[in-house]
């Protein structure tokens, strides 16, 4: 046991002297939770935008009036001709364009029809999409407006509600995929990088020729980084409780008992990763490209699985990160208790225990 | 026009308060194999590094291949060779991309490399390796075509970081007699090393101490002055009078890097 | 025997590190293994110290088998590898102490043994090992190879990259551990310190060229090694290889150790041609074959 602390010791001693790393270690979750957070969001405001208005009527009047009075969009320019939508947009400076066609008020009255058209600069689909949502919306609800005393006879009012997220923030989106990240790279990478500079030190030869056995060195060397991720998730559990006053619906015991498991199951990939790399850089290349591009892109944090095509959508499946993140959304804004994860906590408690068998098996009690 | 092709004076450098390089002076005549010795972090590397121009000094002046290291850094790199035991060669190049490449870097023309080619794998007897991969080969013949490399231009001073450290005997003897043929030629071989056996191949040595030149003269007569069998024992006498570096550690260690 | 290797062979990919080795170390005895980066000495030393496994052959540390019994030889010797292996972020003090941990003792348990040593260090204890000078980084990790009190002690080129200062006082502790009954294995590249063992191994190639004592292995020497100097070291050596009773012909230092073919081989013959060649200041003498002249001559 005297072995086993001394050595404990000594790598919290690397750990604290190498302050660049540990500015990135405590410095990194802060930063994507604020970036995240703050700068990147699915919100739209202020979008620019251009009107072309070749009826000039009250009505079209007063749907700009509304449109420009709204803080999701700014009029930017008024345009004359059809012919200038093209370069309004190949200058870049409108997100879309509205075309309101000839004699809108008189089409809207006798023909009880009129067209607007929105045009959008799809090279960012997603916002594309959104503005002309918000568009579509606020024409609805200008034509609510006119036939307030008019009666329909059939009409089918859709009311949408948003259940767990009901003003749509996206940081409640980002803070499980924010804290998975996180943690897978903490520990994985962290770890494999601090087990790989012993093998290229030299000093891994020496342990090797001592009474340590190999799962002493192992333990001892993700001891300290199980407890620097713990520091890790509690920090951005309280950055997006307190800043952006994400609730916590469920238990933050589980919540707490399903982020040690997930770290231990990052530990044992990071360990797994150093089996195989004889340097620091192998080590952070494979943890990079093989962890953390999956976690990005095929974990559901940014990009939905179920609209993946179908060889991704099973691929994601062995991703450790996936079921992590539904646990977490479940807990925090679902507020669900074990009984509604407990398939995913077992997935993942599968892949740890996998990995660990994995990663005693790859370890060498030798240099080949 | 004199027959120096080195001539330092009083040349210095320090980092913050720690004196690296003390006020050397010493000249090196053209064609000789001239010694730079002393002990890890006695501030060898650091005088070399401000003599091949790519360390400005503090103070003092130095001259080499006629140029000042000062003012003309870069015309002195054009002038001079320089090859250390730590990279001499690209392993993963074969031997004839990195004469190639080699070559390029200091402006040789096509058909010149083409000559210096030929001319160097019939001189070293390469034939049969000329498409092999560097890093294949064994640690002496690396050292020896690397060696050869840092002669394609010509230059009138060839600089030489502790190059057969680890190279078998005899291996380490074709180094030297290609050594003793550049500087025949004309060439000036200036060779800084901590191997005491290096040092007595050289024509003259100087070895220095905490950032000095303690002794300087042929390997004979420093021999002769400090009454010691080689060059190891002269050395040790000279470190071992009351050296504060050897014994309290405080060296800064300027080698590495 | 402290170390017995018999017919160790190992080789990596295409390169035969090691080809039919076999030698026996005595307890106590101070062995060297000679020879040029390449020749195998740091294979043969991760086999001994347990961390490879030879392709063929049996080898033993303190009669036990370096295969079967690993993890008994691993609590028993000291092993400095030949790159610096400590931890260069901590100090010389943290250093000392986490290797006695891992060994399951104290440095006041054994501070007999490497007193001589660690008291040359000890005024930098609270120094990082990494701002240490070249000599005192081998006397911190020498201190911490010894901590667990080894009965055999592996030194992978303790040397090399040190100043000559050091190797002078680092061979100066060898023998002084010498007399503490340590069994010591120590690889080197530098000729010089061959005659500083009880015995030694020439080594090239993965194979041994000879094993003996540093003294009957100069003897072994089949020729008159003479000193040649001149005016003009390249004219000399040119002069030498063209002149057709050579035998062997290497530049040492100053001078160059000529032998000869001939068994009546007169020095005035040999003056003579080289005055005909233009050179003066002609000198030669007999001199005594050293370790490098037996290794060159094994070796050709």
């Amino acid at each position: 046991m005297k072995r086993f602390t001394g050595f404990i010791k000594k790598e919290f001693y690397h750990i604290f002297r190498d302050r660049r790393s540990l500015f990135i270690l405590f410095g990194m979750p802060i930063a994507q939770i604020l970036l995240f957070g703050f700068a990147i969001t699915n919100e739209i405001n202020n979008v620019d935008i251009a009107i072309l208005d070749r009826s000039n009527d009250v009505n079209t009047q007063e749907i700009i009036h509304k449109i420009s009075a709204s803080k999701y969009f700014s009029i930017k320019q008024i345009i004359t001709r059809e012919a200038d939508i093209a370069s309004v947009f190949e200058k870049g400076q409108v997100k879309a364009v509205l075309n309101f066609e000839k004699d809108f008020s008189q089409n809207l009255i006798k023909q009880h029809q009129a067209t607007v058209q929105i045009i959008t600069d799809a090279t960012d689909p997603n916002t594309a999409n959104t503005i002309s949502n918000y568009v579509n919306a606020m024409l609805q609800q200008y034509q609510k407006e006119l036939n307030k005393n008019i009666k329909i006879a059939y009409q089918i009012v859709p009311q949408t509600r948003m259940v767990y997220n009901p003003e749509l923030k996206s940081v409640y989106m980002f803070v499980p995929g924010v804290m998975t990240i996180i943690l897978m790279l903490v520990s994985a990478m962290m770890t494999s990088i601090s087990i790989t500079r012993e093998k290229e030190l030299g000093t891994m030869e020496i342990l090797l020729v001592s009474p340590l056995k190999p799962f002493q060195v192992i333990i001892g060397k993700v001891f300290p980084y199980i407890f620097l991720s713990i520091i890790n998730a509690v920090v951005i559990v309280m950055l997006s409780v307190f800043i952006f006053k994400m609730p916590v619906q469920g238990s933050l015991l589980l919540l707490a008992l399903e982020s040690v498991l997930f770290i231990i199951t990052a530990l044992a990939l990071g360990i797994l990763i150093s089996t195989i790399s004889a340097t620091q850089q192998t080590a952070m290349m494979i943890s990079l490209m093989g962890l953390m591009l999956p976690v990005i892109l095929l974990s559901g944090f940014i990009f939905p699985i179920s609209s993946m095509p179908l060889p991704l959508q099973i691929i994601s499946n062995i991703i450790p990160a996936k079921w992590f993140i539904i646990i977490i959304k479940g807990i925090m804004l679902k507020g669900v208790g074990i009984g509604f994860i407990w398939k995913e906590t077992l997935i993942l408690l599968g892949m740890t225990v996998f990995f660990i068998g994995l990663s005693v098996k790859k370890y060498k009690i030798r240099l080949e | 026009m004199n027959n120096n092709v080195i001539e330092v004076k009083n040349l210095t450098k320090t980092f913050g308060d720690f004196t690296a390089v003390n006020a050397i002076t010493f000249e090196v005549k053209k064609g000789e194999i001239f010694g730079f010795l002393g002990a890890n972090g006695a501030g060898k590397t650091t005088a070399m590094k401000m003599l091949i121009g790519i360390s400005k000094p503090t103070s003092g002046k130095a001259q080499v291949a006629g140029f000042d290291v000062f003012t003309h850094a870069e015309d002195v790199k054009q002038s001079i060779g320089y090859m250390s035991q730590k990279f001499a060669l690209y392993d993963d190049l074969t031997v004839k991309e990195n004469i190639t490449f080699f070559g390029g870097i200091y402006g040789l023309s096509r058909k010149r490399i083409e000559e210096k080619r030929c001319e160097l794998v019939e001189d070293l007897g390469l034939k049969d390796i000329v498409n092999q991969l560097v890093g294949a080969l064994p640690l002496g013949w690396k050292q020896k075509i690397a060696f050869s490399v840092s002669l394609l231009h010509d230059p009138k001073i060839v600089f030489l970081d502790e190059p057969t450290g680890g190279v078998d005997p005899i291996t380490r003897r074709q180094f030297w007699e290609m050594i003793y043929k550049a500087a025949h030629q004309g060439t000036t071989v200036f060779v800084t090393t901590h191997y005491m056996d290096e040092a007595e191949y050289c024509d003259r040595v100087s070895i220095m101490v905490n950032g000095k030149i303690e002794a300087l003269d042929t390997p004979k007569k420093l021999k002769e002055q400090f009454r010691a069998e080689n060059m190891n024992d002269v050395f040790l006498k000279l470190a071992r009078s009351p050296s504060p570096t050897l014994t309290n550690g405080n060296e800064v260690n300027t080698d590495k890097n | 025997m402290s170390i017995s290797v018999s017919n160790i062979s190992k080789s990596y990919k295409n390169v035969n590190a090691l080809q039919n080795i076999s030698f026996d170390v005595k307890p106590g005895e101070l062995f060297g293994l000679i020879g040029p980066d390449g020749a195998g000495k740091t294979t043969l030393f991760r086999i001994l110290t347990t961390l490879l496994v030879p392709d063929a052959g049996h080898a033993t540390v303190t009669d036990l088998d370096v295969v079967t019994h690993y993890k008994a030889i691993r609590n028993s010797v000291g092993y400095m590898p030949g790159k610096f292996s400590l931890y260069q972020d901590l100090t010389v003090e943290e250093n000392l102490h986490f290797f006695a941990t891992i060994f399951g003792t104290t440095i006041e348990e054994n501070y007999d043994l490497i007193k001589d040593i660690y008291v040359q260090i000890e005024p930098f204890k609270k120094r990082r090992a990494g701002k240490l000078s070249g000599g005192m980084k081998q006397k911190l990790a020498l201190s911490c190879a010894l901590i667990h009190k080894p009965n055999v002690l592996f030194l992978d080129e303790p040397t090399t990259g040190v100043d000559p200062v050091s190797r002078k006082e680092f061979w100066d502790m060898l023998k002084r551990l010498q007399q503490k009954d340590i069994t010591i294995l120590v690889s080197t590249p530098y000729m010089d310190e061959a005659a500083l063992c009880d015995r030694i191994a020439l080594m090239q190639n993965g194979k041994i060229l000879e094993i003996d004592t540093p003294a009957a292995i100069v003897k072994h020497y089949p020729k008159t090694i003479y000193n040649v100097s001149s005016n003009n070291m390249y004219q000399l050596l040119e002069s030498l290889k063209a002149y057709k009773h050579h035998y062997s012909i290497y530049p040492f230092g100053e001078f160059v150790h000529y032998s000869d073919k001939r068994t009546d081989f007169n020095t005035e013959d040999l003056k003579a041609y080289l005055e005909s060649r233009n050179l003066s200041n002609i000198n030669i003498e007999k001199t005594a074959a050293t370790i490098e002249d037996t290794f060159m001559e094994l070796a050709k």
